[in-house]
């Protein structure tokens, strides 16, 4: 019975995680990389952080985590009078931001943990034009997004194109069918997808920077567990052998 | 070394003649004597009463550093995960912690279904046992509003707004919870003093009682059958072990086997896949903006899925209450004469397997958006879960039970 309820519990699990991806590009994260994740930071401070904080974090904890000395921090992750120890703020005012934008850019610290990596991957990949938006841009994994396409000039323009399909009443529905590129980047297909890859990376890590050590303080708290059942476990039996 | 000993003899003696010391520690450990063929269903009892000091332990380090105000919770929280020293593990402990509580506890419950533990003589135990239950899930309720996410900020306004549902009352009885027209830092405020001192102090009363009772009347085993019946010249029960320490060193095993798991689960998957702590809940709480899919946290989607089974608003709040507190009553309505499952017959066997078939549904499909062919399924699976109780009286009546043995098999 107490088995049977275990598989139970493993089959409820199974459709509801792969619910959560549907329709979305895949990408797994990779916290392993301290060179993407530094590149990452690099990206996130010079495009992202013009409008978006990480307000929950600090400069020099970024600095520590992804092995960036405290003089390169300064010059290339910080502007302005930021010091290293405060929290990576910017200066716009969320107030007249809302008036540019029609809503204020959320502060990103956890987002990638609301919206998991491959949302962002496919979000960062799938700007095109859209002369419909004010902003000139659409996306496939955020419609009618606020945020004009940042990274355009890494990526160039893309246009969507779409195919016709028979509907479910006959007449024929617009498909998306991928993207076909309008003007080039400074960066080529494969560089701007490393480029979306770091900052994924670095979005994940800023979520939850415990994240890159958690897992190594967990191996030695199990193989400590292990090493006390067994002896616990030598306890019980001895004491049981008057039971028996 | 004697002086050591005669000293500390002394002490004891000292104390003894002026507190129950020794007293209550043969009562309770080394003279109370337990049955000796508890198999694993028996352990989750001393698993709840651990997580429950996990929980404590924990969320006094947390208290240290959480701002119950709606402009500062949620970064408070993160400064925790963040900033504090081990905070996040604490954090993650106590997370995790809720569910595993909600685990270990159902677990305990379905085992006093199993080998019928709420019979006579404990039934008091059980109401006891159950009403520290209704108080766990107020005690998460109120927790679950504390990180000021989007899902606390919702399902706070959604549980509330239940009690809304109730008539003449409804409303007024709505604002007085929420001490305003919306959840709102009032809420907010309130909810944190319930939850870190009133609930936690109901709950250590209640599980006092309920161990008090225990050893009043003794603990049932998988066979159902009473040790104190045959007891030796010295009055110790023939098939009883002392408490200390046969099953103390027993439970220190199923601890730690237990908190193996739950350290996996607090260094490896601290989220559970959006079980523990739901994806929704890292966007902070706006009042102005409804998630297009509220879901409670797993522990309680069985009793909202028979919430939604209902198609009128208050008969599903009714619903939902009864489905509850029926849990109150099954050592009146069980008729039968055997406790333990390893006796009864096919129709109690029968009714609990479709019992645990809909309690399962129903709690995964509380946490789906509902589509006309889940709604028919959770109706299905709430009018079974009814039945189990309400004919209760009758299946176990005239059930094809074989007969219990004089002592424990096992």
């Amino acid at each position: 019975m107490f088995r049977a309820i275990l598989v139970l519990l493993c089959l409820i699990a199974a459709p509801a995680a792969s619910a959560k991806t549907g329709g979305l590009m895949h990408y797994n994260a990779d916290l392993s990389d301290e060179a993407s994740l530094q590149r990452g930071a690099r990206i996130f401070v010079n495009y992202c952080m013009s409008c978006h904080s990480a307000a929950y974090m600090r400069f020099n904890r970024v600095g520590r985590d992804l092995g960036i000395p405290e003089s390169v921090l300064k010059t290339n992750l910080m502007f302005g009078t930021d010091k290293p120890g405060e929290t990576m703020t910017v200066a716009m005012d969320p107030a007249e931001a809302e008036k540019w934008f029609g809503v204020a850019p959320p502060d990103l610290s956890v987002t990638a943990r609301a919206r998991g990596d491959d949302w962002l991957y496919t979000y960062f990949m799938t700007f095109y034009r859209d002369p419909a938006r004010p902003t000139g841009v659409n996306n496939i994994a955020f419609r009618d997004v606020a945020m004009p396409h940042v990274l355009w000039e890494l990526q160039g323009w893309q246009r969507a194109v779409y195919r016709d399909e028979p509907g479910a009443d006959g007449k024929p529905v617009k498909v998306f069918d991928g993207f076909e590129q309008l003007t080039p980047g400074k960066l080529d297909a494969a560089g701007y997808e490393r480029t979306v890859r770091d900052l994924v990376n670095f979005l994940v890590y800023l979520g939850e920077p415990i994240k890159l050590k958690r897992e190594k303080i967990g191996i030695w708290v199990i193989a400590y567990l292990l090493v006390l059942l067994s002896v616990v476990y030598l306890l019980k039996r001895e004491y049981w052998k008057d039971v028996h | 070394m004697s002086t050591v000993v005669k000293a500390l003899t002394g002490l004891r003696d000292w104390v003894d003649a002026r507190f129950p010391l020794t007293k209550s520690w043969n009562e309770h450990m080394a003279k109370y004597y337990a049955p000796k063929n508890f198999n694993l269903w028996y352990f989750f009892g001393s698993l709840a009463l651990m997580v429950f000091g996990i929980q404590i332990v924990t969320g006094i380090w947390l208290t240290m550093n959480y701002k119950p105000a709606a402009d500062l919770a949620f970064a408070s929280v993160e400064y925790i995960m963040r900033d504090v020293e081990w905070g996040w593990w604490i954090r993650y402990m106590h997370s995790t912690g809720a569910s595993a509580f909600f685990i270990v506890v159902y677990l305990h419950m379905y085992r006093a279904l199993l080998y019928g533990s709420y019979k006579k003589p404990r039934e008091l135990l059980w109401i006891f046992g159950m009403l520290i239950y209704l108080t766990l899930m107020g005690e998460a309720f109120f927790g679950y509003l504390l990180p000021w996410g989007q899902m606390s900020y919702w399902g706070a306004q959604v549980i509330i707004s239940l009690f809304g549902a109730l008539p003449i009352i409804g409303d007024d009885l709505a604002l007085w919870i929420r001490g305003d027209f919306v959840v709102s830092d009032v809420t907010l405020n309130r909810f944190f003093a319930f939850h870190v001192i009133a609930f936690p102090l109901v709950l250590c009363g209640l599980v006092g009682a309920h161990l008090l009772a225990l050893h009043e009347v003794g603990s049932n085993n998988p066979d159902g059958v009473e040790i104190k019946k045959h007891k030796d010249a010295n009055g110790v029960p023939l098939d009883g072990i002392p408490l200390h320490p046969y099953y103390t060193v027993k439970d220190m095993v199923i601890a730690i086997l237990f908190l193996i798991l739950f350290f996996i689960v607090v260094f490896f998957i601290p989220e559970m896949g959006g079980y523990f702590l739901e994806h929704a809940n890292f966007v902070p709480a706006d009042p102005l903006k409804t998630p297009e899919h509220i879901a409670p946290v797993w522990y309680f989607t069985p009793f909202y899925a028979i919430l939604r089974a209902v198609p009128n608003q208050l008969g599903g709040v009714l619903a939902m209450g009864a489905a509850t507190m029926l849990f109150f009553f099954l050592p009146w309505l069980d008729r039968s004469p055997v406790k333990s499952i390893r006796y009864r017959g096919w129709k109690y066997r029968t009714a609990l397997g479709v019992f645990t078939v809909c309690f399962l549904t129903l709690g995964w499909l509380g946490m789906q958006p509902p589509t006309p062919t889940f709604t028919l399924m959770a109706r299905v699976c709430s009018v079974l879960y009814f039945a189990f109780f309400l004919l209760m009286p009758v299946y176990t009546a005239n059930d094809t039970d074989r007969p219990v043995p004089d002592r424990v098999t096992g």
